[in-house]
């Protein structure tokens, strides 16, 4: 049936040839340029605004031009005092340190975490996975301001974990757990726990156990084999997960803000402090394009390393290689 | 096969991710308004939430942006998906690419920040018109909805047996026409999922909202996020009870008609196999 429709010729097929390019350009245009034009006008240009007025100059609620036309000369004027303070202000520096910092702890322990936990649901029975792998997504589906909400009562000084403790004969006093760095990195790696076990799971589940199996016929202990097979083969997945969790973490804002203590330095909540309290629009912009700066450099090391390891992984694979 | 300490993480780690929820849940009966001290069972959190004109009209604005941004977003998201998956060579397909992908990983602080300055800019510019609100909050969250409704959607598009669109293209179908009657139906379910993930992503969305309300356009969780600044609050708990309830009744529904729609397209794939080789047969 389908061999006797696709031998009739299309009709008037070759006087609409230029008729239907044309329309394909214009669909293809608009598949293109909406989408485009809409987070250029919208992602892009603000961000360029957000540039602009972090070498401006306030004058009220207004700013200044950055280039002036007067009496024949063309001067463009450059502010940057911002950048000057935030580079040697400390306590901008190593606000943005901790942030660094706290964000890689975050991933380190996601990953201490999850890296067990999705080697075990690759272990547990076939059909019981797809109901694992949902348990791990459900949560995102509620509320992520609630679910951290929901530590306050945990940990406050009179909260669900203290009463618990207390009433275990465990400890004789409250513990003091909440509005610290401690209270902070529970809720950071209770939100960001599930980026890591996704990918992970993905890539560790592909893994061939055929090769776990010749390993140990070949005499190899199992803890050897985890190590030698299982962890370079979960690699992308490590990489992805690592960077879904430490990404986002450098520019947290809701999380230091409802658990962590007033030591707790946090990048973003400077950014928010100099807009909110501060009113200081030039500084919350030279804050918001170094925080760009800081978490586009992991981005493009990545993709450089990415590329490189694929290049490599190519090569590896031309057969020639392989008879060589 | 998984041992003793595998399950035991397992059984660690999902109590790690729940405990919080149940919490928030059991407590949200509590006649005491002490948080942390029972009190015995009780609605009146629930009854004080619907007293409470202030949460209502937080959770009428909210719906409106999250419908309005998820919807949006999933025609932008279709569209940037179908580009990327299907033309694999144009001008500025890496600045496209970018573009995509940067609200997923620029902070939403920075996203917040410079659409309002931007907004700032435009008001000024154009002389005192007010932007910021409603439309500033739903275009917000469109850029933000559209690079993830354009991930999931084109995870669906890469799958999608292409020799069906050329079988269509070659009997002379108008590329619209391949697209509407094709690939549309082929990924209805991923921009289903793509909808509900973009929604309730509006819906949770506090920190750009922050930025970019006006007094009168409060959401839900802007409201939440100001009342659990200052300290417990019981009533939070009662929505969250609430959306818990609502999430679950959702998933389970959703993974029923998943199931019943993976069985009718299994038979009807089945069907359409039969008569192939029948019909092989008789020709």
């Amino acid at each position: 049936m389908p061999s006797a429709a696709t031998a009739t010729p299309a009709p008037d097929r070759s006087s609409g040839v230029l008729a239907r390019l044309q329309r394909i350009n214009w669909g293809r245009k608009t598949v293109i340029g909406v989408p485009f034009a809409f987070l250029v006008l919208f992602f892009s240009l603000p961000f360029l605004v957000v540039l602009k007025i972090s070498v401006s100059e306030a004058d009220g609620v207004q700013f200044k031009d950055l280039v002036d036309f007067a009496d024949g000369t063309l001067t463009l004027r450059l502010k940057l005092a911002n950048y000057q303070f935030l580079a040697t202000d400390p306590l901008y520096l190593k606000t943005y340190v901790s942030s660094v910092i706290y964000a890689a702890a975050n991933a380190l322990i996601c990953l201490f975490i999850g890296y067990p936990f999705a080697y075990f649901m690759t272990r547990a029975r076939p059909t019981l996975r797809p109901i694992l792998v949902m348990l791990v997504s459900l949560p995102f589906w509620t509320s992520y301001l609630l679910r951290i909400y929901a530590w306050k009562g945990l940990l406050d000084d009179n909260g669900v974990v203290n009463n618990f403790l207390l009433w275990a004969h465990i400890i004789d006093a409250p513990l003091k757990m909440m509005y610290t760095s401690f209270s902070m990195m529970i809720g950071m790696v209770y939100t960001y726990l599930p980026f890591m076990i996704l990918p992970l799971y993905g890539t560790l589940v592909k893994a061939d156990p055929r090769l776990l199996e010749a390993a140990g016929d070949l005499g190899t202990t199992p803890w050897k084999a985890f190590w030698l097979i299982t962890v370079p083969l979960s690699k992308a997945g490590i990489i992805a997960g690592t960077m879904l969790v430490f990404i986002p973490s450098v520019g947290e804002y809701v999380i230091p803000e409802l658990l962590g203590g007033p030591q707790t330095l946090m990048i973003a909540r400077v950014l928010w402090n100099e807009y909110f309290q501060n009113v200081d629009w030039p500084m919350a912009s030279a804050v918001a394009v170094i925080m760009v700066v800081l978490i586009l450099l992991p981005l493009v090391l990545l993709n450089r390393y990415q590329n490189i390891d694929g290049r490599a992984e190519a090569a590896a694979a031309r057969p020639g290689r392989a008879a060589a | 096969m998984i041992g003793r300490l595998g399950k035991g993480w397992l059984w660690a780690g999902y109590a790690f991710l729940y405990i919080p929820i149940i919490t928030l849940v059991v407590f949200s009966f509590n006649d005491s308004s002490m948080l942390s001290v029972w009190g015995g069972v009780s609605l009146r959190w629930y009854y004080a939430l619907v007293a409470d004109e202030q949460i209502q009209s937080a959770v009428w604005t909210s719906l409106k942006i999250a419908f309005f941004s998820a919807s949006t977003a999933i025609i932008l998201g279709t569209l940037a998906a179908f580009a990327i998956s299907r033309y694999r060579r144009f001008a500025g397909r890496t600045t496209f690419l970018a573009h995509i992908n940067a609200p997923l990983v620029v902070p939403e602080v920075i996203t917040g920040l410079s659409l309002l300055l931007f907004f700032v800019a435009c008001e000024n510019f154009f002389g005192g018109v007010s932007l910021r609100g409603m439309l500033a909050i739903w275009i917000g969250h469109t850029s933000i909805c559209t690079a993830y409704a354009t991930v999931v959607i084109q995870a669906r598009l890469t799958e999608v047996d292409r020799s069906v669109e050329e079988a269509a293209m070659d009997l002379g179908c108008r590329p619209f026409q391949v697209f509407y009657l094709i690939i549309v139906p082929s990924i209805t379910q991923s921009l289903a999922s793509a909808w509900l993930l973009t929604f309730t992503i509006s819906l949770d969305d506090v920190v750009s909202t922050q930025f970019l309300m006006m007094p009168g356009t409060t959401t839900l969780p802007v409201l939440i996020f100001a009342r659990a600044r200052l300290g417990l609050d019981p009533m939070i708990n009662a929505v969250a009870t609430i959306t818990v309830i609502l999430v679950g009744t959702g998933v389970a529904v959703a993974s029923l008609l998943l199931v019943r729609q993976e069985r009718l397209r299994a038979e009807a794939q089945a069907a359409a196999y039969r008569e192939a080789v029948l019909a092989a047969r008789a020709g």
